[in-house]
């Protein structure tokens, strides 16, 4: 057990919704990973669909970048609708 | 005029300047840490040992309920006892991954508890000599952990307060079916009705006991207030506890025992009579009467399972096999 990797586990709670990430588990493969995923995380129903990725597989951003790495959209307010005058009286807009 | 001012709020936030948000600052603003950010050793230290405990304690808490699974009186029962006993087990293990996000791994929590080194709650070291137990154990020791529970869903570790959103959403049932175990025997024959008394009898005091020491001999709960571990304090969330259940063993038509508790009109709660605190030390020295057989069943039931652990294992590594030797 203690050499088992860790997996992630994705449920989605029903279909025409994303995967979420809901938690991880130990198991020595993927089907024991899926398994197991179904008894710990969807005892009551709240997945049709499960997803376990090993946790090493995923790659990601550093939290201590997280400035630099997302500040190219901080000055494009004008992405945003709220950016834009509207005159008073239009609707629909 | 309104657009206006919520575009300048949209524009101060989305140009004015970002300082890396630090560890208090996150605190100072209610956020939520998570895994990898930057955050003080003691925090974390005090978080793996706050969730390995309560890890623990899921775990170890199958047991007293597990005791009576054969004996339930009825499928219904069985069925029902089973699925909670089986909860227990899902909720150590979402908080085990809760743990391993602050680098620790499951394994040596595992030792730490079966070598003693880790605690869990004492209240699973009081025996279930009943069935009624089963339903005072519901009742009253799920219904205290909800009420300490259902604040840590705001803990401020994103995994810890995650993983707390689901236990809680579980625990309602188990409350739920202690209460209605012991509504059944309330309203039954005498015998019945005074196996319900005994088991509330045995089970109050220990339940109240749940939520630690008094505030003013808590020496760890100011820093874990600070640090947004913990947002109410002990003896807060006791007199909760008390409030919500005087008026439920009423409905059952059951005694709390307790002579001094009465409603309180100046204060708006109910008074309660003092705690023997010594029992709480005592058990947790180790002294409890249930403590060693605790222990000992789950060091047992590890050792028992090590054959399925290997055979797992070696099933995943032969088939691992071919996929490696043609890469």
């Amino acid at each position: 057990m203690r050499d088992w990797p860790l997996w992630e586990v994705f449920v989605r709670s029903r279909r025409g919704l994303s995967h979420v990430h809901v938690g991880s588990l130990h198991a020595p493969d993927a089907e024991m990973a899926l398994r197991n995923a179904r008894d710990l995380y969807t005892r009551r129903q709240e997945g049709v669909s499960l997803w376990v990725v090993p946790s090493t597989e995923i790659v990601a951003s550093d939290p201590g970048e997280r400035e630099a790495f997302f500040e190219p959209a901080g000055d494009k307010v004008y992405r945003h609708p709220t950016f834009y005058d509207v005159p008073e009286g239009v609707e629909h807009l | 005029m309104l657009h206006d001012v919520a575009r300048d709020a949209d524009i101060c936030h989305i140009l004015g300047y970002r300082r890396p948000v630090a560890f208090d600052d996150l605190l100072a603003g209610d956020g939520r840490v998570e895994p990898r950010d930057e955050m003080p050793e003691g925090y974390r230290r005090t978080l793996v040992r706050q969730i390995a405990q309560h890890a623990h304690s899921e775990i170890i808490g199958m047991q007293p309920e597990g005791n009576w699974i054969s004996r339930a009186p009825s499928l219904r029962r069985k069925a029902i006892l089973m699925a909670k006993v089986q909860d227990e087990a899902g909720h150590g293990l979402y908080l085990y991954a809760a743990a391993e996000t602050l680098g620790v791994d499951r394994a040596d929590l595992l030792d730490q508890l079966h070598t003693g080194r880790q605690k869990y709650s004492s209240i699973f070291n009081y025996p279930t000599l009943t069935w009624a137990d089963v339903g005072a154990i519901g009742w009253l020791v799920d219904g205290a952990a909800i009420v300490n529970q259902v604040p840590l869903c705001r803990c401020s570790y994103g995994p810890y307060a995650r993983a707390m959103v689901r236990i809680c959403k579980e625990e309602s049932f188990h409350q739920r079916q202690g209460f209605e175990i012991l509504h059944t025997l309330s309203h039954g024959s005498p015998a019945q009705q005074r196996m319900a008394q005994d088991a509330v009898d045995r089970y109050w005091w220990p339940a109240l006991m749940m939520f630690g020491p008094p505030d003013d001999d808590s020496p760890n709960s100011a820093q874990s207030m600070a640090w947004g571990i913990k947002r109410f304090s002990n003896d807060d969330l006791r007199q909760r506890f008390v409030d919500m259940t005087v008026p439920q063993a009423q409905a059952l038509g059951l005694t709390l025992p307790d002579p001094q508790i009465a409603w309180n009109e100046d204060r708006g709660h109910y008074d309660f009579g003092p705690i023997d605190f010594t029992e709480l030390a005592e058990v947790i020295k180790g002294n409890g009467p249930c403590n060693q057989q605790r222990l000992a069943h789950k060091v047992q039931a590890h050792e028992d399972g090590a054959w399925v652990r290997e055979a797992a294992s070696a099933y995943a590594a032969k088939h691992a096999r071919p996929t490696e030797g043609a890469a």
